[in-house]
């Protein structure tokens, strides 16, 4: 038997305007635990998605117990002993546990008969052995969120899963549950199969791992030992060491007044779990507040509930002192908030809508764009998308195009574009440079700067720490669902804001094993 | 707004799809034994030969406009209107009620009419819209269900014995309306009314309302994206509600062109299935309220001629109406597998 359950070689998987993995060298032993530790977007997921045969690699090699294997789909993967628990779960939730186990390779009785009860049998050795709690003959839907992932852990074992990716499993956990996973970890360890789990969080694969490679911007930054490591130096590997950076913000010059503020604001996600927990701000005028912190910590939810796009559970928002606890976007947009959306093609554009027809996009029922209810001036209307793209450089042959027809850049351009020409007070803009290339970049970090020169409060939601660095006058961190610092960014610095960011407090962070 | 190039392209593949569907046609009609000139030929002299011809096409033509109208104004706020048929018998019986019991001046009987019909028709299609929006229900069922309750009730007040039955004949159908409410032929001795200008003026002014209002650009924005509407401070749930009962108010309006102009009275199941014919219409059209005017007129000029190929004897009714399902079939095809897919995604 080879030592190694799987090596990967030179990985890379382009997409377009992206290299996800940039020559990725990988290798999980047999029997061991092994972490893949990086920042959304550092290419973890799409690395072993290649693994389970999802994404077909531009180029580099993959051995399975030491047989090299190309071009091959998930089923010749699970054919090959590899499993992968998603971070969304691919069960039928209206089928029992036993049902969606089987599915696909259900047991049968002369050849013909569904084999009900060989499969509940057999889930329940599988069950009993890796110590997975489970009735199969429970309905998936009444399964709270671990047991589910359980089904899909024994699903994968049924299909002769010697190697187990899980991806992000303990992001759906309680604590509690977080405690089990790791325990039935640890049983399928003693039973020999291998294990990758992607994760963000440091503390849990120190926790929980034997090794780990850590991965930033598509390329492996290495590969330690999890009892020879600690918070500290992940962290470190994972954001990268501290830059000098270019300041260019000049020192605000007006009255920072108060413009939004902001009180122990609760809400729920799509889920319905509670993801902010109490926070609290003010925004003023002439200045950007970053919000830093690793995605899914509540940034998105945040900003949401600031341009009345989500309701609040508890907690009161109010601009100016105007009361807009409880109301709806409608209302946001009038009192003069402007949002750069974090998904530009679902929030931000009308992909089937021509630039006309999107430039005016929250605007459409105001003057001069709409006279009265049955007239709308047309001439108003191109002449403001003629103007937004002049000014902010929209790559476009004309006003009738359709937004899907313009590029990633150009889109963001339109809404940025849109956004600010409304002379907002205040403006939330969240990972507004996403995806964009380095001159598109730039150009929206300088309007942001020139928009709050102008006196508009700016609140920037950023993935992206050297942009909440170079940007921000005050730093806000975020983590699990609160603010836990706000601090200058001239007083701190990458490894303290990814200290906070990763364990939500600098303390804790320093030596910390389980 | 369509580039000319694109507008010129999709014409083509319109026109492509006709030529297709009689083609396969031909093959049927031959394969089955009749003569392929002959239903050919009885096809367009009923649809397009002489002035009785294109009145019946006309006439036909004429409530299609209103219900492909009220498909495809659903259709843009993302949504199935199926139930266009019994939108349209409650307008109708309305409008037949107003039109009788109601004494008006000339015009204004006739706009009181249509103005009845269309709300109720309107009110027909806010059930499902208030349900999908609210209640999350399913408005492919709801409108279809609905439709199939409209049909019934309609039936059971003409019947003998029902409280709108015209007692002077046997036939299930309600009083004449006055003469103030009729509106006036156009094409005598055709059936075609002064219903169809109305239609005609119906699809330019839904054209205006969805391109040229901000309340329309609302409608459209709800169908093509929810959520970037949402974004855009538009309350979607009014949006599905009154997309709905506007597709209702044309369907309503559809019954009603049919009382005030072609029968001048309810008859029970009058409609050889207009409301069916707008689903087809609304689509070959890409859900384009000018286009709906032509997509009608070939819908019209398939039931005509199809009367034509029966009474000629050519080929039984039947083949008439294969014909007319494959016309359908052919052009809508792609777009529905391709709306489907849509909506699937969603």
């Amino acid at each position: 038997m080879p030592e190694f359950a799987v090596e990967m070689r030179g990985i890379v998987k382009r997409f377009p305007g992206v290299v996800a993995n940039d020559g990725i060298d990988f290798a999980l032993q047999r029997g061991e635990i092994h972490g893949l530790l990086g920042e959304n977007g550092a290419g973890k997921t799409v690395l072993m998605s290649v693994l389970y045969g999802l994404y077909r690699p531009n180029a580099g090699e993959i051995f399975i117990n030491g047989t090299p294997h190309k071009h091959y789909s998930p089923a010749t993967a699970i054919g090959l002993g590899i499993g992968m628990v998603h971070q969304h779960f691919m069960l039928v939730p209206r089928l029992t546990v036993a049902e969606n186990i089987m599915l696909g390779q259900e047991p049968t009785k002369s050849g013909v008969l569904l084999d009900r009860d060989a499969a509940v049998q057999r889930i329940e050795e599988f069950s009993r052995q890796y110590g997975l709690p489970i009735d199969p003959n429970a309905r998936v839907n009444q399964l709270p969120v671990g047991a589910q992932q359980r089904v899909e852990i024994i699903k994968a074992l049924y299909r002769g899963a010697d190697t187990l990716i899980l991806d992000e499993p303990t992001s759906v956990l309680t604590e509690q549950e977080v405690e089990h996973l790791k325990a039935a970890l640890m049983k399928l360890k003693e039973e020999g199969k291998s294990t990758v789990l992607i994760t963000h969080k440091l503390r849990e694969a120190i926790g929980m791992c034997d090794r780990i490679t850590v991965l930033r911007k598509g390329t492996v930054v290495g590969t330690v030992n999890a009892n020879e490591t600690d918070e500290r130096e992940l962290a470190e590997m994972m954001v990268g060491r501290d830059v000098v950076f270019t300041v260019r913000r000049s020192q605000a010059t007006g009255e920072p007044e108060i413009a939004l503020q902001a009180k122990d604001i609760e809400a729920c996600d799509d889920r319905g779990l509670l993801t902010l927990k109490g926070v609290s701000f003010d925004l003023r005028k002439y200045e950007i507040l970053g919000i830093a912190g690793v995605q899914g910590n509540g940034q998105a939810e945040l900003a949401e509930v600031l341009t009345g796009l989500r309701p609040l559970r508890s907690g009161s928002i109010s601009l100016d002192g105007l009361n807009l606890t409880g109301k709806t976007a409608r209302d946001f947009i009038a009192a003069g908030i402007s949002h750069i959306p974090a998904d530009r093609q679902l929030r931000g554009l009308v992909m089937n809508f021509s630039l006309r027809e999107n430039a005016i996009l929250g605007q459409h029922r105001v003057r001069p764009f709409t006279l009265s209810r049955f007239w709308q001036s047309q001439r108003a209307i191109t002449n403001h998308t003629r103007r937004i793209i002049e000014a902010f450089g929209v790559q476009a042959p004309n006003t009738t195009t359709l937004a899907q027809n313009l590029s990633g850049g150009n889109q963001q351009r339109l809404i940025v574009g849109r956004e600010f020409s409304k002379e907002p007070c205040v403006i939330i803009a969240s990972q507004p440079t996403r995806g964009l290339d380095v001159g598109g970049i730039e150009y929206v970090r300088e309007q942001l700067l020139k928009m709050r020169d102008q006196g508009a409060a700016v609140l920037l939601i950023s993935m992206d720490l050297d942009e909440i660095l170079m940007v921000s006058d005050r730093i806000a961190v975020m983590y699990d669902g609160q603010i836990v610092a706000i601090k200058d960014p001239e007083e701190t610095n990458r490894r303290e804001l990814g200290e906070l960011m990763l364990s939500g407090s600098p303390s804790h962070a320093a030596g910390y094993k389980s | 707004m369509l580039k000319r190039s694109t507008l010129l392209r999709e014409m083509g593949i319109t026109l492509l799809s006709i030529t297709l569907a009689f083609g396969i046609g031909a093959f049927i009609i031959w394969a089955a034994g009749f003569s392929v000139s002959a239903v050919f030929i009885n096809l367009w002299k009923g649809a397009f030969g002489g002035k009785l011809a294109i009145g019946q096409t006309l006439t036909k033509a004429t409530p299609i406009i209103f219900t492909s109208l009220s498909f495809l104004i659903a259709f843009r706020c993302g949504l199935f209107n199926i139930g266009a048929e019994g939108q349209m018998y409650i307008g109708a019986m309305v409008a037949a009620v107003v039109g009788a019991h109601l004494h008006l001046p000339i015009v204004l009987h006739v706009v009181a009419c249509l103005a009845a019909g269309g709300l109720a028709g309107a009110f027909w299609g806010w059930i499902p819209g208030y349900l999908k929006a609210q209640r999350g229900v399913n408005e492919f069922v709801s409108t279809m269900m609905l439709s199939y309750v409209a049909i019934g009730f309609s039936d059971y007040l003409v019947a003998p014995r029902g409280p709108l039955h015209d007692d002077k004949y046997w036939a299930n159908q309600t009083v004449r309306i006055a003469a103030t409410a009729a509106l006036p032929r156009i094409l005598k001795p055709t059936q075609v009314s002064m219903a169809l200008a109305v239609a005609i003026f119906f699809a330019l002014l839904v054209w205006y309302y969805l391109f040229r209002t901000p309340a329309g650009y609302e409608l459209r924005s709800v169908g093509l994206s929810p959520p970037a509407a949402e974004y855009g401070g538009i309350r979607i749930k009014r949006k599905l509600i009154l997309a709905l009962s506007l597709a209702g108010l044309l369907a309503g309006l559809a019954g009603s062109g049919e009382v005030l102009g072609t029968h001048f009275r309810f008859i029970g199941r009058f409609s050889p299935g207009y409301g069916w014919d707008g689903i087809a219409g609304g689509l070959i059209a890409r859900a384009h309220p000018i286009g709906a005017i032509f997509a009608a007129l070939l819908m019209g000029a398939l039931r005509a001629g199809g009367m034509q190929v029966q009474r000629s004897g050519a080929a039984p009714g039947d083949i008439a109406a294969v014909l007319q399902g494959l016309v359908i079939f052919f052009i809508i095809a792609p777009t529905l597998v391709r709306t489907l897919i849509r909506w699937r995604r969603r």
